[in-house]
């Protein structure tokens, strides 16, 4: 009969009591606080202590149990404040390959001129990440969440919580921000060579015309760069990697077309993505052709990106 | 990143701490432990720094087990109040040993704790209750420093936390100590060894008993007088009462317990008194002769000597009233008689001769020639008389001729039992000093005394106080008037250090007040208190009402007080809220990313004919906003400015 009656799912009552928001506030309502094991144990050793003063009779062993009790009152006020009316915001978010962590950076602030010590967040049960709060200031914090598939992610709730002082309580609180981010589709690791050049005006198919390009500019290297793209000469010079950028009209006309793949859908994106990188690699300007999409023919750091997102939104 | 392991700044922190603990503990655990104690201490932070390895648990535990085995050896047994503490000691310092995680600094910070309360087992001086708030305040900056894993707090903020805890915990210790019903101990047996080290009068009577207790100067108890302090004269202190001599000490005897009680007549108005006594582990009570009343708990023996229900082991406190002048006895039963005249079969032949023969004599005159002899013949007063030998009374009247009041009365009472006067000898204190700063009797164990009672026909039991024939001092001004320069007195009893006196006499008022109030907080004082200030009487559950009431209202009042800062930002958030709403209808909306500064400069810009107001107000409230002074006179400046603005 038990299993006949339909149960309301009553932890999601808790936890969609929180709207999107670009910056959350965690305000006074929204704090939950509990004992740890150890506040709890710490409970246990005051009794302990305390029935220790009443059998020998001790004043300051009164003294010092009911200052120790004190303590751990006091000390709940200072986790719950620790936590109470700070504010994140959202940063922006990079976009990656699928499978690749992201860097999620997010920004917490304090308006009570208060130093918030030992704010800790996570998302869902990944990996935890601590930060101090100067008063009336703000700090970055990089939560990583891991991504499996393509498309818009949202993060989903971020978790912040403390036990800062003591250790005896902790506080959590949930933060939903309206941030997302982009997931390109993964690369596929066995690809097939770049599709011939259709309708180059006679010229050989694969002639990479990198010197004639226009320089554009240097950027910080990022994952995913050639290698044939690296201003050696900065990198000697202990400037960082750095990735020389290049912007061209479109001079001979590759496409990377949907049809010249095979596969299911992801497998077609993919194959798809991994020639948007190594044409991108290779200096070449090329177009991209998909069922209900096509883009011209161009080259460059915003055609890049477009191609790409098409890629991973296609479909959705 | 958060890791679980322990870093070198928390683990500074609880070694720094415990080092405080174990340091109190110290001079009550053995040598090896307090030694095992450093070892591990110092291996555990070296380990730390990288030049040792932690030992492996194969290697921890037989020390444990050969530390457990140690402890037996070195207190007799594994149970019993040294034991245990030295147990907890050696645990906790091998778990040192054993600590990676910052649970386990956790748990040795909570069982550092338990290790302090423990010290007050052995002392509960104010100075040992005001120390303990160093470790404990090193403690709550471990665990503050065990609870922030990441980044950089130094030292200095972390104890002005810990101290800023500890102050706001005050208020409730102290609403928990006055209301917490004292529910009176112990719960369970109490091991025997817990109320070790507590000197005192014992219950009998021999050469060097009373004289060893002159080395202490420690505090036997306090008097507090309801008038005028008696002379020093009068100030006798009745202790154990003893009748039987065996030829080496004298005891109270087994048979004299059952001996009808005397009547007393009292010629005065009885003195009044409070009497603080230190815990001492027997069951005699000291009042002031003649006792006229009984404290509760407590009978008075046949000799008027006050013994309490149970063996004084917790300061105790009690009132009393006595007759200073008085009239014990009219008839001596044969029984009481007998007992009174008692004398070993053998032994002593010269004093017994010369008894009798004074024995013709009347009993006063008797009593006369005894003193007679003591004050002309060269007896001495000292501390360090030479040795008695088998006949301990015929050597010290007639060959030593030199010693302590336990010499003189007991010699006496042995004289007068041989002249066929009843005699019994008391023991107790006689005395004390005056505390010039609270005007309470301070009498310590180097005023402890013996005398003698003879029983004269028509008089009763007469006090006669044999020593005082040879040093009158002695009664009139204590012992170390008393005794010639050179003995081995307590260093506050000598005459000539006169400003360690002053200075420990001030301090002795301190501490007093300690006792009364802090550490003599019972069942019975807080029921007085608590009633006093109800007005009425109270129960337990009106106790646990109130304690809840008040503890829940001063917790609410912190919690007040820690959220109060917020307000004031939103008054001033509140302000430029109205400034911007004003300058919004002028047209001029402040962009979302834009500071308070770029915004008045540029609605300055937009608005020429206002922009010195705007720049004003702009700057005034980012003085407040961000500054560190905040008055309440420039908040309302500013209120007034922006009242006043017009756009």
């Amino acid at each position: 009969m038990l299993k006949r009656m339909k149960w309301p799912d009553w932890k999601n009552w808790l936890r969609t009591a929180r709207p999107v928001q670009e910056k959350a506030h965690l305000g006074r309502r929204y704090i939950y606080i509990l004992p740890t094991r150890h506040g709890l144990l710490f409970g246990l050793i005051l009794i302990a202590m305390l029935i220790g003063s009443i059998n020998y009779t001790l004043s300051l062993g009164f003294v010092l149990t009911f200052l120790l009790a004190g303590l751990g009152v006091v000390a709940m006020l200072h986790t719950w404040r620790n936590l109470a009316h700070l504010s994140l915001t959202s940063g922006k978010i990079t976009p990656v390959f699928a499978g690749e962590p992201v860097r999620w950076h997010v920004t917490l602030e304090d308006h009570d001129q208060r130093s918030r010590y030992a704010i800790s967040l996570r998302v869902g049960k990944g990996p935890v990440e601590c930060c101090d709060i100067a008063p009336e200031g703000r700090t970055q914090a990089t939560v990583t969440l891991q991504t499996r598939q393509r498309g818009w992610l949202s993060p989903g709730r971020l978790t912040v919580f403390t036990d800062f002082p003591l250790g005896l309580f902790h506080a959590w609180s949930y933060a939903q921000l309206a941030s997302r981010c982009l997931v390109y589709p993964a690369p596929s690791e066995n690809s097939l060579p770049l599709p011939t050049d259709t309708s180059s005006r006679g010229e050989g198919a694969l002639q990479h015309r990198e010197g004639d390009d226009d320089f554009s500019g240097l950027r910080t290297y990022q994952a995913g760069d050639s290698p044939k793209r690296i201003d050696w000469k900065a990198s000697s010079r202990d400037q960082g990697l750095l990735t020389k950028q290049f912007d061209g009209q479109a001079r001979a006309s590759l496409w990377l077309d949907w049809h010249l793949t095979a596969g299911d859908t992801e497998t077609r994106l993919s194959q798809l993505t991994r020639w948007v990188l190594d044409a991108r690699d290779g200096g070449l300007s090329y177009g991209l052709r998909l069922p209900d999409l096509e883009i011209p023919p161009h080259q460059g750091e915003s055609h890049d990106r477009r191609c790409l997102e098409a890629l991973a939104l296609f479909g959705l | 990143m958060m890791n679980n392991s322990l870093t070198l700044d928390p683990l500074r922190w609880l070694l720094a701490s415990l080092a405080l603990v174990y340091g109190l503990l110290a001079p009550h655990l053995p040598m090896w432990v307090t030694l095992l104690a450093v070892t591990a201490g110092g291996w555990r932070y070296a380990a730390k720094l990288g030049y040792i390895r932690m030992p492996r648990l194969i290697l921890l535990l037989p020390i444990a087990a050969i530390a457990v085995v140690g402890i037996t050896l070195s207190h007799g047994s594994l149970l019993g109040r040294d034991a245990s503490i030295s147990l907890l000691a050696t645990m906790m310092a091998l778990k040192l040993l054993e600590s990676h995680t910052r649970r386990d600094a956790t748990l040795l910070v909570f069982l550092a704790f338990f290790l302090s309360i423990t010290s007050f087992l052995f002392s509960q001086s104010l100075l040992a209750g005001a120390y303990l708030l160093l470790p404990l305040t090193g403690l709550v900056g471990t665990l503050i420093s065990v609870n922030h894993p990441v980044g950089h707090l130094p030292a200095k903020p972390k104890l002005r936390l810990a101290a800023i805890m500890l102050a706001q915990s005050a208020p409730i210790m102290l609403l928990l100590f006055l209301l917490f019903p004292r529910i009176q101990g112990p719960l369970w047996g109490v091991p025997e060894d817990a109320y070790s080290g507590m000197t005192g009068l014992s219950d009998h009577m021999s050469p060097g008993t009373i004289s060893q207790l002159s080395r202490s100067d420690s505090p036997a108890f306090r008097v507090a007088f309801d008038g005028p302090t008696p002379e020093a004269s009068q100030l006798y202190w009745r202790g154990p009462v003893l009748w039987n001599f065996d030829g080496a000490s004298w005891t109270a005897g087994e048979q004299t317990r059952n001996l009808p009680t005397q009547q007393v007549t009292e010629t005065r108005l009885p003195t009044r008194y409070t009497v603080t006594l230190e815990p001492h582990n027997r069951r005699w009570l000291f009042m002031l002769d003649l006792p006229a009343t009984t404290p509760s708990n407590s009978t008075l023996t046949h000799d008027y000597q006050l013994l309490s229900a149970e063996p004084v082991r917790l300061r105790l406190r009690y009132d009393g009233a006595s007759n200073l002048e008085y009239r014990l006895g009219d008839q001596l039963d044969p029984e009481s008689r007998f007992q009174a005249l008692q004398l070993p079969a053998e032994g002593n032949a010269k004093t017994r001769a010369m008894a009798r023969v004074w024995e013709k004599d009347r009993s006063e005159q008797i009593v006369q020639r005894a003193l007679s002899m003591f004050r002309d013949q060269a007896f001495r007063y000292t501390l360090s008389p030479p040795v008695l030998g088998q006949d301990s009374i015929d050597d010290f009247l007639f060959t030593t001729r030199s010693g302590f009041c336990e010499h003189y009365a007991g010699s006496f009472v042995f004289l007068m039992r041989a002249a066929g006067i009843p005699a019994r000898v008391v023991t107790g204190y006689q005395g004390g000093e005056i505390n010039p700063t609270d005007h309470y009797l301070m009498v310590r164990q180097a005023d402890a005394h013996a005398w003698a009672e003879v029983w004269l026909e028509n008089r009763g039991w007469v006090r006669v106080d044999p020593t005082a024939a040879v040093v009158p001092q002695r009664v009139e001004s204590g012992v170390a008037t008393a005794l010639p320069a050179g003995e081995p007195i307590a260093p506050l009893m000598r005459a000539d250090l006169q400003w360690l006196r002053k200075m420990y006499l001030r301090w002795d008022a301190v501490n007093n007040r300690w006792n009364q109030w802090v550490l003599g907080y019972d069942q019975q004082r807080q029921m007085a208190l608590l009633s006093r200030l109800a007005g009425s009487q109270v129960s337990w559950q009106d106790m646990i009402i109130g304690l809840f009431a008040t503890v829940s209202g001063a917790v609410l009042a912190i919690a007040g007080f820690m959220l109060y800062r917020k307000k004031r930002i939103d008054v001033l958030q509140g302000m430029y809220a109205r400034f911007q709403r004003k300058l919004a209808k002028a047209g001029v909306s402040r962009h979302p990313n834009e500071g308070p500064l770029d915004f008045g400069k540029r609605a300055a810009g937009l608005l020429p004919k206002q922009a010195k107001a705007i720049l004003d107000i702009t700057l005034n409230y980012a003085h407040l906003r961000y500054g560190n002074i905040k008055e309440t006179h420039q908040i309302e400046a500013l209120r007034h400015q922006i009242r006043n603005f017009r756009p």
